[in-house]
């Protein structure tokens, strides 16, 4: 099960976060400082699994973006990695070469895309016309 | 639907996920779907495990999975390495596990870490039930040991361990202790621990074994646990041909660095133990070195008085030193000096320490020889390879503990019964042996499962309207001189018995000491009786007299009644 599900820049600020799982609101930031540390302190040679506290951290970089998906014992480190790499490129295919603006500006839209992908900590749609269907006829809806 | 039957419909749908291709939608870097296939093969792992039947449907399609998945982009490395998490859970065919376990091995040639890292997970798990397939993997994993990943040598570590056994000790400890020298420090305490274990469980000489812990000490001392050093000591004192070897090792370790706690503390014990066997020649099995006493006194001075010392080690310097007394030729001024100094050291425990053997220098200078000869070997406590002597030790005291708990709570079951019991029988039944009076006072005194001494019958002395009064004896066998009386008063009648006292005398030659009653009210028909515990010391076996004085109220009016008791039995005084 997917845990929660963040995306930080380089220096340290959340751009979305997603809990799949209750944590309150004042132990949110700790966790994402935290997270963020150990993240940011490993070199490209170094694998993108990392152990923290009872769950697993997968993490990867995007440019001065760094996409974590923390999971518990039972998922598949690599299935999830793939899945981190599958998201971006619906986000590419959405906002056509998407960059960290888009994210801070379309918070919104990036919500919906994720919501349509994971549904209570479990990947349930990966096919990327289907994820976005909804959201371009929301679209065409609200031009009109 | 059961899951028989679910089964062959999941292996149809990724049979066609596999072989057909699925949709263009779906697929991402040339893998159809991997999403899908990885929660397929999931949900046949939970259905397969331990079912027999869905595990034999799944074989082949694992088989087919496993062999055509394309393993070039990350997306076909899920896949498979799903597929082998699968194949190790249910009941697969044998083929089939040495197939993932070359997967696994693949895995880990490969030069992405990620891959890497979650091939030594999943080689872990496998340890346990596919040992020998894992070992062919050793060297690869000793590789991974010298990763700069901190994640990745974690794993490794807890892999090698693992995989230690008899056969290739040697050589799993030489890399485990080449690794200890490099590693990050939080991974040190745990390699430094693994290390010891292992050559505790597979240690092929007695030599080797002390050399290990020996270099693991010295490289990475301050991390090792707590009875690292009790074990070592053990260990050393057990192998009587090889104390010169050590006591010359550890004195070198010793000279070279004071710091690490566990090394100068075994090292300190056994210069203190061996101490001739230090100075007087050569060993063959190390270079020969030559050692005057003054250097060995001038290094366990050193060890004093240093401040990176801890307390515990202190005791055990000052300790040696004072064994060294008696093992050196030249005389023991300076050892009576130092020792002094300790006399007014703040330490409470060296300062006793310090006291004490100043004490033996100056006034059992005779004794202090036989006082600090060798010591025998110390009993084990702690793991062994004979795990069964130990537990076996372990259960012998637990059940002494258990026997000897178990005639005081008899004891207290068959008072209860007394009290609760008994209606218009007014003496208490003969008491149970080994209990002096038998109340439940005196129940916290017992002492653990004495023999019993052989009973005196008890004398009923005094009776007046439902009052009753009875003695009860015993001597104990450790005093010959001493009695115990036990002055048990119950009360059958209607009406209670209130301030009851009741006092003793006896000869001038005897000495008498009444402990407090009970209480002073005996309740009516058979309420809880007073006792009166009567201690009489007959150093010259006079025959007993004894005269007892009551005063109580019963039924409104204050009686005093003065009588002695006679026919008292011989046992009691004898």
């Amino acid at each position: 099960m997917i845990k929660f599900f963040l995306m930080v820049n380089k220096q340290g600020q959340t751009r979305l976060c997603k809990y799949y799982e209750h944590v309150e609101t004042n132990k949110r930031t700790l966790l994402e400082t935290e997270v963020i540390k150990s993240c940011l302190s490993r070199s490209n040679e170094q694998c993108s699994f990392i152990e923290f506290k009872d769950f697993k951290l997968i993490y990867r970089q995007y440019a001065a973006l760094f996409i974590v998906v923390g999971v518990n014992d039972t998922e598949n480190e690599m299935a999830i990695y793939e899945f981190i790499h599958n998201f971006v490129e619906v986000l590419d295919e959405y906002f056509s070469r998407v960059s960290e603006l888009d994210i801070m500006f379309n918070l919104d839209k990036v919500h919906i895309i994720l919501d349509e992908m994971v549904l209570n900590g479990c990947i349930v749609e990966t096919n990327r016309a289907r994820i976005l269907a909804p959201l371009l006829i929301l679209d065409k809806m609200s031009e009109s | 639907m059961s899951a028989t039957t679910v089964v062959p419909q999941l292996v149809q749908i990724l049979r066609t996920l596999v072989t057909t291709g699925y949709s263009t939608e779906h697929s991402i870097s040339g893998v159809s779907d991997p999403f899908l296939q990885v929660q397929i093969l999931r949900l046949l792992r939970i259905l397969g495990r331990n079912h027999e039947e869905s595990s034999e449907t799944m074989n082949d399609l694992l088989a087919q999975v496993a062999t055509n998945t394309d393993t070039s982009r990350n997306a076909g490395n899920a896949v498979l390495f799903e597929t082998v998490l699968t194949v190790m859970d249910i009941r697969s065919a044998p083929g089939l596990r040495v197939l993932a376990v070359n997967i696994l091995g693949r895995f880990l040639l490969n030069n992405d870490k990620n891959i890497r890292y979650v091939a030594l997970t999943s080689l872990l798990r496998m340890v346990q039930s596919d040992h020998s397939a894992v070992q062919r993997h050793r060297p690869t994993v000793v590789e991974c040991l010298r990763d700069p990943d901190a994640s990745l040598s974690r794993r490794a570590l807890e892999l090698s361990l693992a995989l230690v056994n008899s056969s290739n000790v040697r050589a799993m400890t030489q890399e485990l202790q080449s690794f200890l020298e490099s590693c990050p420090p939080d991974l040190r305490a745990d390699c430094a621990s693994g290390i010891l274990l292992a050559a505790e469980r597979f240690a092929p000489t007695k030599r080797w074994h002390i050399d290990t812990i020996l270099r693991v000490l010295t490289t990475a001392g301050t991390y090792v646990r707590d009875d690292a050093v009790a074990n070592l000591t053990q260990l050393i004192g057990g192998a009587q041909e090889l104390h010169a070897y050590s006591v010359r090792r550890l004195y070198s370790a010793l000279a070279e660095d004071i710091s690490q706690q566990p090394l100068v503390q075994v090292a300190a014990w056994c210069i203190g133990e061996y101490g001739d066997l230090l100075l007087e020649g050569s060993c063959e099995e190390t270079e020969p070195l030559q050692v005057e006493e003054e250097e060995v006194l001038a290094l366990l001075e050193k060890v004093l008085q240093s401040h990176m010392s801890l307390p515990a080690t202190r005791g055990y310097a000052l300790t040696a030193l004072m064994k060294l007394s008696t093992r050196l030729r030249g005389d023991s001024s300076r050892i009576r000096q130092v020792v002094s100094i300790f006399g007014s050291c703040l330490d409470v425990e060296l300062q006793q320490r310090a006291v004490e053997y100043n004490t033996l220098f100056r006034k059992y200078d005779h004794m202090r020889a036989a006082i600090l000869e060798k010591m025998p070997l110390v009993e084990r406590g702690g793991p062994q390879v004979d795990g069964e002597a130990e537990e076996s030790k372990e259960t012998q005291l637990s059940e002494t503990a258990l026997v000897s708990t178990e005639p005081q709570a008899s004891k207290l079951l068959d008072l209860l019964d007394l009290l609760d019991g008994t209606s218009g029988d007014a003496q208490p039944p003969p008491l149970l042996d080994p209990s002096p009076g038998g109340t439940l006072i005196h129940l916290l005194d017992l002492p653990c499962a004495p023999p019993p001494p052989p009973s005196i019958p008890d004398l009923r002395v005094f009776e007046r309207e439902g009052l009753q009064l009875s003695l009860s004896f015993v001597r104990p066998p450790g005093t010959p001189a001493l009695l115990l009386i036990t002055v048990t008063a119950t009360n059958t009648s209607g009406a209670d018995v209130t301030h009851f006292i009741c006092q003793a005398a006896v000869p001038k030659s005897f000495q008498l000491q009444l402990q407090a009653p009970s209480g002073d009210t005996v309740p009516a028909q058979d309420g809880l009786p007073v006792t009166q515990l009567l201690r009489i010391l007959n150093p010259n076996k006079a025959p007993l007299r004894l005269k007892l004085r009551l005063t109580y109220n019963h039924f409104g009016q204050s009686v005093q009644e003065i009588f002695e008791v006679n026919n008292l039995p011989v046992e009691t005084w004898q």
